[in-house]
């Protein structure tokens, strides 16, 4: 990207300010080579959604941001109802409330090695992964709407997991005021047997070890350990999501026009908060928000099975789980005064920093955790919300590497086979039902995550506290 | 040159694009290039059928209405396609889908397409008089 179009505001912060018919400025945080690195269309993307009718403050992208749809990827800004402010089911993104979530398992790295491959293979058998699979669930009418009121607090009530599982969820395992009364009974259709499904593309189960820990006495307080085992899990809310995302994007394009919004690109397609529009997108969001935690429950539920199998001494206990895509409801302080806050979070993760009332009283001290996916074969990293990110970006900090080169590339670079072999050699063990897809996610595809997660930390949006390195990853 | 399809690059995912003499044979060939994201389509015995009706505003929201309804069907009935009769009329598309149940060893499916998204949207007639018909898919 051509720095010379912004100002440096310092080490990590790259600021456009408003031209055309930008409302407010653009704001990215990055270190300078990741900036060099960041597609044009960052730049385009972030300006454009500082066009949108109500934004406040600045439309913001985090350090891991690449090309997306009408926002880009890693993009974060918030709209006030009371200015005009719309909601964009392209600002949300396709895959509603995607997000990780990690696991403990109160075990240690020798007890996991010489076991390694067997446990692979258990978790492969347990949880479906891939195109085509289906949960073990089928959902009629009234269970599907009660799993999209509940999301991981229906799942609990079905005996997947424990109560103590949704201490440790955002908005407790469920995200009030969804509606499964928007939900289309073709989003529901889609739904009905993918419930307790990874999906496939980036989405993953992994077992991975706690490499480095960078902040002792905040890993302490998530229960990390350098050598301990741990289990995290990335996906969303799979098939009803998408469907979602997919009829009220046209449904906002086609209406735009007629709330006199001009959208600079129709992925940015959006309504007025208060419109009956508006309205009915946020209860089937919230709605899907419930679908992903259900699944991502569900799954913990079918990875416990599998450990017990193998490892009968392991005791999976949820450290966090955080989602991020999603526009949430939030109360922030905008130049002193406090505003209620419509805050969309495309491919970035909330931050809330210490002493924030939403976070669990036990991270409380320190702020939420913030969990950050790698690419399959590369470390992940948990951060704690910082105290400075409610300034710098609502609240709000990365997600992941993001992807530096496309699948076909990736296909033309790499082999499936000889991928899953040179990871076996270094320790990592794939299990996946297709060698195509192990070859576009190959490692060397993304980012490097690392300096993603440094310039999230040097950036204030969110402190640095442990490296999870792979030891399995079951791809879909 | 006839009808043919190809993929071509978006950062985090991938377009797909069908050209083809007639507008109905741009939106078959974008369609194969759609299974070709998630498997060879040589690999899809066409040994069912389903049919398919979408209508919509313009001709571009009809491409993408059209390739989310495969995306829908092939989610829901748990199938890959690659054979396809498509009429258009106006604002209406009519089509029938050729394909067959997912076969995990067989069709080694490389990932879901989730969505036809609005961008690189483009329906339009080429110089040479063809029709192409292309949009990115998220995956």
């Amino acid at each position: 990207m051509d720095l010379a179009r912004f100002t440096r505001v310092s080490d990590y912060t790259w600021r456009v300010e408003p031209f055309g018919r930008m409302r407010v400025p653009a704001v990215i945080y990055a270190s300078e080579a990741l900036m060099r690195d960041m597609d044009d269309k960052v730049f385009e993307q972030v300006t454009n959604v500082a066009m949108l009718p109500g934004i406040v403050k600045a439309s913001y992208a985090m350090p891991d941001a690449h090309w997306g749809y009408g926002f880009p990827i890693g993009g974060v800004a918030a709209f006030d109802p009371d200015a005009g402010g719309v909601v964009s089911a392209g600002g949300v993104g396709f895959d509603i409330s995607c997000g990780v979530r990690t696991l403990t398992t109160g075990l240690t790295l020798p007890d996991v090695q010489a076991v390694k491959a067997r446990l692979a293979d258990a978790l492969y058998r347990h949880v479906p992964a891939g195109v085509g699979s289906t949960g073990n669930l089928s959902l009629g009418h009234d269970e599907m709407d009660a799993m999209l009121r509940g999301g991981a607090q229906w799942a609990v009530a079905r005996g997947f997991g424990t109560a103590a599982d949704l201490d440790r969820i955002e908005e407790h395992g469920r995200m009030a005021d969804a509606a499964p009364g928007e939900v289309s009974d073709f989003a529901k259709r889609r739904q009905r047997d993918e419930v307790g499904t990874l999906g496939s593309g980036n989405h993953y189960l992994e077992v991975q070890w706690v490499s480095e820990i960078y902040a002792p006495r905040i890993a302490e307080a998530f229960g990390l350990r350098e050598g301990d085992v741990v289990v995290s899990i990335h996906c969303g809310s799979r098939g009803l999501g998408h469907q979602i995302g997919t009829e009220f994007l046209k449904a906002m394009a086609l209406a735009a026009p007629g709330f006199g919004i001009t959208l600079p690109d129709r992925e940015l397609a959006c309504a007025p908060i208060r419109s009956e529009l508006g309205e009915r997108y946020l209860g089937a969001m919230r709605a899907a928000i419930n679908c992903a935690l259900a699944n991502r429950q569900v799954i913990t539920h079918l990875a416990r099975q599998a450990f017990a199998e193998v490892l009968p001494d392991a005791r999976l206990e949820l450290v966090y789980d955080v989602s991020h895509n999603t526009c949430k409801v939030e109360t922030h302080s905008v130049d002193g005064v406090t505003r209620r806050l419509f805050v969309h979070r495309k491919g970035a993760t909330r931050a809330f920093g210490p002493n924030h009332p939403e976070v669990p009283e036990v991270f409380r001290p320190w702020g939420q955790p913030v969990l950050i996916g790698g690419s399959m074969g590369t470390a992940s990293y948990v951060l704690a919300g910082h105290e400075d990110s409610e300034d710098r970006a609502f609240s709000s900090a990365c997600h992941g590497a993001g992807r530096a080169m496309s699948r076909t590339q990736a296909t033309r670079q790499w082999q499936g086979r000889r991928l899953v072999d040179d990871l076996a050699a270094q320790g990592i063990l794939v299990r996946s039902p297709s060698l195509r897809g192990v070859a576009e996610e190959a490692p060397g595809a993304y980012k490097d995550v690392a300096a993603v997660v440094d310039s999230a930390d040097r950036a204030g949006l969110a402190r640095k506290v442990a490296r999870l390195s792979p030891l399995v990853c079951i791809k879909g | 040159m006839g009808a043919r399809w190809e993929h071509f690059v978006h950062g985090a995912d991938i377009g797909v694009r069908g050209i083809a003499p007639t507008l109905e044979g741009a939106f078959e060939q974008a369609a194969i290039a759609l299974t070709a994201v998630i498997t060879d389509p040589a690999r899809v015995v066409p040994r069912a059928a389903v049919e398919v009706r979408v209508r919509a505003p313009d001709a571009e929201y009809l491409l993408v209405d059209w390739l989310n309804a495969i995306v829908y069907e092939m989610a829901t009935r748990h199938m890959l396609f690659a054979r396809f009769s498509v009429h258009i009329a106006g604002d209406a598309l009519a089509a029938t889908l050729h394909g067959e149940p997912v076969d995990r060893v067989r069709h080694e499916p490389a990932v879901e397409v989730k969505g036809a998204t609005y961008t690189e949207l483009k329906v339009a007639r080429l110089d040479s008089g063809e029709w192409l018909a292309q949009c990115v898919v998220d995956v």
